[in-house]
């Protein structure tokens, strides 16, 4: 498996504050990959770094074997569509269209036209005069007709309702289909990321806490509820990500590779949700107050 | 990335180039009618008659107009750095829209490059173009004046106006990378742009060049006149006016060469004009002021007997050094300029974002 992405002991300091710090990633190729984590787990920076609008303080960065803007050939094969999806408010439709034109040796008109004209978009309309949907869809046309090898997609969906959500993730998904591109995608909720992606990438305090399939993360975990005293009664290869205690009972959220045999034990299938929430709680134990969301709401 | 440029700046450009237009109009037609003027009164009065009344006259138009106009031309450039310098980059921080154009294929250093190269040189294009309608509009008043230094003409003609406008772009632009944030760059462009003017204009450039010294008569000094010291009653004279010339200092100095105190010219004056002294001393005066004794002869009398024994001698920049004073601000300028727009780019490439 070739990675699209490989960050080692990464680290980015803004005076004092490190928003990120120490990161050890890799993220491979040919994956819609999810990228979560709680506010301030360094998740924008990361991307920031990936397409070189920021340098690392220390350790490195690698995008599809190159440094990050090292070349405009290299800002060319990375795509990315920054948070709140920024356009230029003054020009129009058609400008954004020259602007990558312009701007991209790689830019393909034709991918451009035919998403404008499946969007419906009116390519005299200014750009500040678009709904939110339509911005982030045209952000979304900006970065996928310079036929990018690699998408970045920072919150694409975080500021959508939930119609142009779907929409969104939905066009992402033909995008995905109709082009050999590989996506890193982070979002507030985890519920859109299982939706469309197939890698999960969680990122806490700018450690990633858990990675891999989505597939194969949802069948090794498991909750289960049992006898307090009956802890010692589980296999010793169990993994307890999460556990709390009632005076008589247990619920557990657990990594398993073999399977319970002790009948006390309920075994229930986990959401993703659950288990992304899980693994930050390991390190962030206030977030258990939080409800299903897996980063609150700006 | 110069085609686009072009697209994003278009409404800027359109509406700085309807002013100039319009400026031009406005030049154009009162102009017209300055030169009909000038030569029907001015230029007709025959040589070796008194032509002041004509001047005056002619002095006397559109004095509400060349001070408008002046005002205009001095903030002119800063017009060009508020609203083309400091934007340029601040915008895109402000809008997020940096993380757009900084993530396309195109290095960030091409990419302000581009703009900053285009802009400025708009930017010299519109100095360039006022200062050549000023200077032929102004030139009949200069022409009656020979004032070509004075601030109110030197700035606004010839080529220093270019440099300005070089200068207020990049200080525009560098708050604006540097603050990211358009409103506060745009006032601290036009505060800091007329601070380094007026310090430049007073400060700095009357020390451009060493000054010429030259023996003048005490006559020659403006607005000569008789008025208390704390040495006791003296004379006191401004610094003479010499035709298109910078008459910066003058001073007064005995026929040995020596600067004449208060003291000895107090000393000089009870010997050789008691009147002016008794006159001046016994109240007729007030602290400062000026003053001539009623019979003019006495005073034309003293001012004789003080020139037979002393003189003036001017510190001055000559007529001749008007080009060289120009180039050399207008250098200046540019060169801080290119300063600033060099950092501007070590800046911007430092990835900080």
């Amino acid at each position: 498996m070739t990675a699209v992405l490989t960050a080692n002991g990464l680290g980015k300091r803004y005076g004092r504050r490190w928003a990120l710090e120490n990161c050890t990633l890799e993220i491979p190729a040919g994956q819609v990959v999810g990228l979560v984590g709680p506010n301030g787990a360094g998740k924008t920076t990361l991307m920031h770094l990936a397409v070189g609008l920021l340098t690392p303080t220390t350790g490195s960065i690698e995008v599809l074997g190159g440094r990050p803007a090292e070349s405009p050939a290299q800002l060319g094969r990375v795509g990315f569509v920054a948070q709140e999806t920024p356009v230029y408010e003054s020009m129009s439709v058609a400008d954004h269209l020259r602007f990558g034109d312009w701007l991209n040796p790689t830019w393909d008109q034709q991918v451009a036209d035919r998403r404008i004209d499946q969007l419906g978009l009116d390519r005299s309309q200014k750009a500040g005069k678009l709904s939110g949907g339509q911005r982030a869809q045209l952000a979304l046309t900006l970065a996928i007709a310079k036929r990018p090898e690699l998408l970045i997609l920072d919150e694409p969906v975080a500021s959508l309702d939930p119609l142009a959500r779907r929409e969104f993730l939905q066009s992402l998904m033909e995008v995905v289909a109709e082009q050999q591109v590989s996506v890193v995608l982070s979002s507030h909720l985890v519920s859109d990321l299982e939706r469309v992606c197939d890698y999960l990438v969680v990122l806490v305090a700018s450690h990633v806490q858990l990675t891999g399939g989505i597939e194969n993360l949802l069948a090794a975990h498991v909750r289960l509820t049992g006898p307090r005293s009956g802890l010692e009664t589980l296999p010793p290869s169990l993994q307890i990500i999460e556990a709390s205690h009632t005076d008589r009972q247990s619920t557990l959220i657990a990594r398993v590779d073999e399977p319970i045999l002790d009948p006390a034990w309920l075994v229930e299938r986990i959401n993703l949700e659950d288990l992304v929430l899980a693994y930050m709680r390991q390190i962030q134990p206030d977030a258990s107050a939080r409800p299903h969301l897996v980063e609150a709401h700006r | 990335m110069i085609r686009l440029t072009l697209v994003q700046f278009r409404l800027q450009a359109i509406i700085v180039a309807g002013i100039l237009v319009l400026a031009a109009i406005l030049f154009a037609i009162s102009g017209q009618h300055l030169y009909h003027l000038y030569n029907t009164t001015v230029a007709a009065c025959p040589a070796g008659s008194d032509c002041s009344a004509a001047k005056d006259a002619f002095l006397n138009n559109h004095v509400i107009l060349r001070q408008l106009l002046g005002l205009l031309l001095l903030l002119a450039p800063a017009l060009l750095g508020i609203f083309w310098g400091a934007p340029l980059v601040a915008r895109e921080y402000e809008s997020g829209t940096f993380r757009l154009a900084w993530t396309q294929s195109i290095s960030r250093g091409r990419w302000l490059l581009t703009r900053v190269a285009l802009l400025g040189l708009a930017s010299v294009i519109v100095a360039a173009a006022l200062s050549l309608l000023f200077t032929w509009w102004s030139g009949p008043f200069v022409r009656i004046t020979a004032d070509r230094f004075n601030p109110g003409n030197f700035d606004e003609r010839g080529v220093v106006a270019i440099g300005y406008a070089l200068f207020a772009f990049a200080l525009g632009l560098t708050f604006g990378v540097v603050i990211r944030r358009t409103l506060p760059a745009m006032a601290l462009t036009l505060a800091s742009f007329l601070a380094v003017r007026l310090a430049f204009t007073f400060l700095l450039r009357p020390h451009l060049m060493a000054p010429h010294q030259a023996s003048m008569p005490l006559q020659s000094g403006e607005g000569l006149g008789f008025s208390p010291s704390a040495s006791g009653i003296t004379f006191s004279l401004g610094t003479p006016n010499i035709d298109n010339a910078w008459a910066i200092s003058s001073k007064v100095v005995d026929s040995a060469g020596h600067t004449a105190s208060n003291s000895a010219l107090h000393a000089f004056m009870v010997n050789a004009c008691p009147a002016i002294v008794s006159a001046v001393g016994s109240g007729q005066s007030t602290q400062g002021v000026n003053h001539a004794p009623a019979d003019p002869t006495v005073f034309h009398d003293c001012i004789l007997k003080l020139a037979q024994n002393y003189h003036l001698v001017v510190s001055y920049q000559p007529a001749s050094r008007y080009w060289t004073f120009q180039w050399t601000e207008m250098g200046i300028y540019a060169g801080l300029s290119l300063l600033l727009a060099g950092f501007c780019y070590w800046w911007v490439r430092r990835r900080i974002a």
